[in-house]
């Protein structure tokens, strides 16, 4: 490593943990004040640590919702990206190596699901006819629908990139067209792969609006609405509040520590294959 | 020691038998604010004590404009809870309530919930839907009874009084004359909404004219009044700094701790301000927000929101016995005990206990002289423009003036009109 | 060679159907509600008049505008500042691995944690932001409460809150780019900035392409971060088509919100379509 690298690597540093790392201590300390000190929303250092107490009570609140919470969001968040991944790659594969008249109209299908918010209450009467209304599996469903789009736009600019005479290669030696891409193609994929991964799992395990609406019921709650017990129109515990913010920001979090390292393998990958 | 192990699980089957053979659980879905949580838990428990069999599953949904929507939705879909608790007035309207909800006119204990009340969750039909919880409020002006006293003030009965009072108050104090926050949009509207009794003072048919499209507010000198006196106090100066910034909570601790004299409101916020500041609560007061004439002072009353029973409940005759309860003095007493007592109940028979707040002491007194209170415009007309507070934040951050605003408000009103489908629309 | 054979349309189906049934069908139903009067309870049809009352509501102008301030607002920024990013979290910086994180970090938060943060980081007195200025004797603006500031001061978060998105698409994409590319230009002399512009920026344009569709599309629809910092406000200030929209239907004017969604889409797509038809134009398979 140069002087030079390290010199930039500490100015770097010094301006990254500024910008993206103070808005979270301002959360982290205010989690650990108690409920006075916390309405007064300062930067200031709390008078009595009261992370233990706080943590306690934000997990204790209405019978323990949070952990059900964390169940339900990983459940959904699971099921839903292992479809999407799957279905995703499979679609953005064959529209982009398939040039025909039909894909501006496919393409223009896929943008619309970006442009157009969704309709909620067809979508309701719709979910009720199919018996998949208040449940985790409609849910998931909803959410690799929603998701769709965003990840076929990513995994088709990918495999642009990714040169056709590998899958011709495996044409030619006589390999299906499923093995050719589960066996050929998505393996290269992985570092888009896991770009999708991250980003669709964030967005579903942080979704709010979606199950406030298609999954009503105690016993479906997810992460994002255990916010609602310490936030209301009429007055905040916000020390409360921002421990839960703290708290279900966790698992993301290890998430992204995971992955990290997939990227920087995924990247070291195609550097080689380069 | 064994032996107590032993009973513990004889007893915890002989319970979960019992459950498992007839017990009913009755789903109820409320605001997330805590005085409902805190309340609809009391009454819940209070009414599963009297019969063990039935049992509830409390869901939270946010409050305002969102909360609505999601009530709406669920109502449309047909999946709402067995009961939930919706606001009475002109925000019920929008619920179809004759379509969609199950009438209560055959309680046993019907005849114990005031007409001031059912009037205003009844349909043209003379159904009604909803049994009160909580108390009913008052809209005006908390003040803190502290700097009055240091400043040797009285509570005004006019409007100029009042500005006179915060002359006084910006000159001779470090106290803000009046606390207004933006950031709770919804907190702007109330010197506008609070003045409808002197409105109706005026003109005793405002309501009926204004839902007729006979009347509005740009041309109506006494509604357009309520604009300009949030101009007026906008233009002097008056409020807090950053209120644009501050929150509701923030208001509340103004006026509490005396950072501010005055803070316009509704006095549904006295538990609030006990679980804020438990040490200044007896510092605050409360006054109807003044008209031009001291002869002509009364209170705008707010109806408190209710439970309703929706007509696709499978569950319909136990929802309905949970709701004959909650009209009973025995449930005004559990509401007294969970969250205090904070105006007078809407339930015959209910009594307040004798160490009620200072603010709600100085309420009580407009309900019970003939004359003195008015309820406000959204009880009496089914319409309410959904823009009104992000007008009144433009009238009051000195963005638009009085007369602009009503007249876009008029707009808006048109608007929601034409969306409930009212004849002279 | 035929494609049809290699490349079966089934491989669409599975997501497809999913998609098609669940966001399509309703879509469409939509469309059919815009033409009405809908309380959610009852439909009478109307025609036009929905989007006749639409365009005519008092704030669309600043709405309009606003959308289209923060979209284009964002979605350069995003990129600009994401590629450079990557570029430099690639460059075998001391640490490189941390930032990367901590800058991916803010993605991790949801919008509503990050809005009601921010809300009183952004506080004119109180607020860490305006302390933080003060330390450098300046005197921080009213961010979120004054209304000729509050939507940049909503972009800006925006913009803090999406760029490691931005970021790590570009890692990836940069990750494709071979190494010959850049050790033959170096020993042809090339300066830094030269490979960056000839080699690293047209190479990366699959990146770009989707880090610019998505985050403009997005940013053309934001609604999330303005709903939980400025609600619109203060006023109608911050007011975005979506958070008319938005308001709309919470006030219950259904038929009315369904055709300013059907309007909002008109716009994106009035201004992606293009966009896109140009990106792709220019896109060469290799």
């Amino acid at each position: 490593m140069k002087r030079q690298q390290i010199i930039n690597g500490v100015i770097a540093l010094v301006i990254g943990v500024l910008i993206f790392v103070t808005p979270f201590i301002f959360i982290g300390l205010t989690a650990v004040k108690s409920a006075a000190e916390a309405s007064q929303l300062g930067l200031s250092w709390p008078s009595e640590w009261l992370f233990w107490d706080n943590l306690v009570a934000v997990i204790q609140a209405r019978n323990y919702m949070l952990l059900l919470a964390y169940f339900n969001s990983t459940v959904i968040t699971v099921g839903a990206i292992s479809l999407l991944v799957i279905s995703a790659a499979m679609i953005g594969y064959v529209i982009q190596r398939r040039p025909s008249k039909w894909n501006g109209f496919i393409y223009a299908l896929i943008l619309a699901g970006l442009m157009i918010p969704p309709a909620v209450v067809p979508t309701i009467w719709l979910l009720k006819e199919l018996h998949l209304f208040k449940t985790l599996h409609g849910m998931i469903l909803i959410q690799v629908a929603y998701g769709l789009s965003f990840s076929v736009l990513l995994f088709r600019s990918f495999i642009a990139s990714i040169p056709r005479d590998l899958d011709e290669a495996a044409i030619i030696d006589g390999a299906k067209p499923w093995q050719v891409f589960f066996k050929v193609i998505l393996p290269l994929l992985k570092p888009v792969t896991v770009t999708v991964i991250l980003v669709q799992s964030v967005t579903i395990f942080n979704d709010f609006t979606n199950p406030l609406y298609y999954l009503p019921g105690k016993d479906n709650v997810t992460v994002q609405l255990t916010l609602y017990n310490f936030q209301s129109q009429f007055s905040s515990q916000m020390n409360l509040l921002f421990m839960n913010i703290l708290l279900v920001t966790i698992p993301p979090l290890i998430m992204f520590i995971f992955f990290n390292k997939q990227i920087v393998k995924g990247m070291t990958a195609g550097a080689v294959k380069g | 020691m064994k032996n107590r192990a032993n009973k513990l699980i004889i007893s915890t089957f002989v319970v979960l038998g019992a459950s498992i053979s007839n017990a009913t659980e009755l789903s109820i879905l409320v605001d997330n604010s805590p005085d409902t949580v805190a309340l609809t838990q009391a009454l819940t428990s209070a009414y599963s004590k009297l019969n063990p069999d039935i049992t509830f599953e409390i869901e939270l949904r946010p409050g305002g404009g969102e909360g609505d929507n999601i009530v709406k939705t669920r109502l449309a879909t047909g999946e709402m809870a067995d009961v939930f608790l919706y606001n009475s007035g002109s925000l019920l309207q929008a619920l179809r309530p004759s379509r969609t909800l199950e009438p209560i006119n055959d309680l046993a204990n019907f005849s114990n919930i005031l007409s001031s009340f059912t009037s205003t969750v009844s349909d043209d039909k003379g159904n009604v839907y909803a049994v009160p919880i909580q108390t009913a409020m008052g809209g005006g002006i908390f003040y803190n009874k502290r700097v009055y006293e240091e400043l040797g003030l009285k509570v005004p009965k006019t409007w100029q009084e009042f500005m006179e009072n915060c002359a006084i108050i910006a000159e001779k104090s470090k106290s803000a004359p009046i606390a207004q926050t933006y950031r709770d949009t919804w907190t702007s509207q109330l010197l506008v909404l609070s003045d409808f009794f002197n409105v109706q003072a005026e003109k005793p048919n405002f309501a009926t004219d204004y839902t007729n499209n006979k009347a509005n507010f740009a041309t109506t000198p006494a509604a357009l009044r309520g604009f300009e006196k949030l101009q007026q106090v906008s233009e002097a100066g008056y409020f807090n700094d950053y209120y644009g910034a501050a929150t509701y909570n923030d208001g509340l601790n103004m006026v509490a701790t005396g950072k501010a004299a005055h803070y316009p409101m509704l006095t549904f916020a006295i538990p609030s301000i006990k679980l804020n500041t438990p040490d200044y609560i007896e510092d605050v007061g409360f006054f109807a927000q003044p008209g031009d004439d001291a002869d002509k002072n009364g209170l705008t009353v707010w109806m408190p929101a209710g439970y309703y029973i929706p007509k696709e409940s499978d569950q319909k005759e136990e929802a309905k016995a949970f709701l004959n309860y909650i009209a009973t003095v025995d449930a005004c007493d559990a509401i007294t005990k969970a969250i205090g007592a904070n105006g007078p109940y809407l339930i015959k028979g209910c009594t307040l206990p004798d160490n009620v707040y200072p603010a709600v002491k100085d309420m009580l007194p407009y309900f019970q002289e003939e004359g003195r209170t008015a309820p406000a415009l959204e009880f009496l007309s089914p319409i309410k423009g959904p823009m009104l507070e992000q007008l009144t934040v433009e009238v009051g951050s000195g963005i638009r003036n009085a007369q602009s605003a009503a007249e876009l408000y008029d707009q808006d009103v048109a608007k929601q009109a034409r969306q409930l489908n009212l004849p002279n629309w | 060679m035929k494609s049809s054979r290699s490349y079966p349309y089934w491989f669409i189906l599975p997501g497809g159907l999913v998609y098609l049934v669940l966001f399509l069908v309703p879509t469409v139903a939509a469309f059919w509600f815009s033409l009405t009067h809908w309380d959610l309870f009852e439909t009478r049809f109307i025609g036009l008049e929905n989007y006749y009352q639409f365009l005519r509501e008092p704030f669309l102008i600043t709405g309009v505008v606003n959308t289209v301030i923060f979209g284009v607002l964002t979605s350069i920024a995003k990129s600009v500042l994401g590629l450079l990013l990557a570029v430099l979290l690639t460059s075998g910086l001391l640490g490189q691995s941390f930032l990367r994180t901590l800058i991916f970090f803010p993605v991790l938060v949801s919008t509503i944690g990050v809005g009601i943060a921010f809300a009183e980081i952004m506080h004119p007195a109180r607020g860490m932001l305006n302390i933080g200025l003060s330390y450098f004797g300046i005197q921080g603006p009213a961010w979120l409460i004054d209304p000729n500031l509050a939507l940049f001061s909503v972009a800006l978060v925006d913009i803090w809150k999406g760029v490691g998105l931005a970021t790590l698409i570009y890692i990836a994409g940069l990750a494709t780019i071979s190494s010959d590319y850049y050790e033959a230009a170096r020993i042809d002399g090339a300066t830094k900035l030269q490979m960056f512009f000839r080699i690293t920026v047209p190479l990366v344009r699959p990146a770009t392409v989707t880090v610019v569709t998505l985050s403009l599309i997005g940013g053309l629809r934001s609604f999330d971060i303005i709903w939980a910092m400025t609600k619109g406000g203060p006023g109608f200030s911050s007011d975005v088509l979506a958070s008319v929209i938005y308001k709309q239907y919470q006030a219950g004017f259904y038929g009315l919100s369904t055709a300013g969604n059907i309007i909002l889409f008109a716009l994106v797509a009035f201004i992606v379509i293009p966009l896109t038809y140009w990106f792709n134009r220019r896109e060469v398979d290799l």
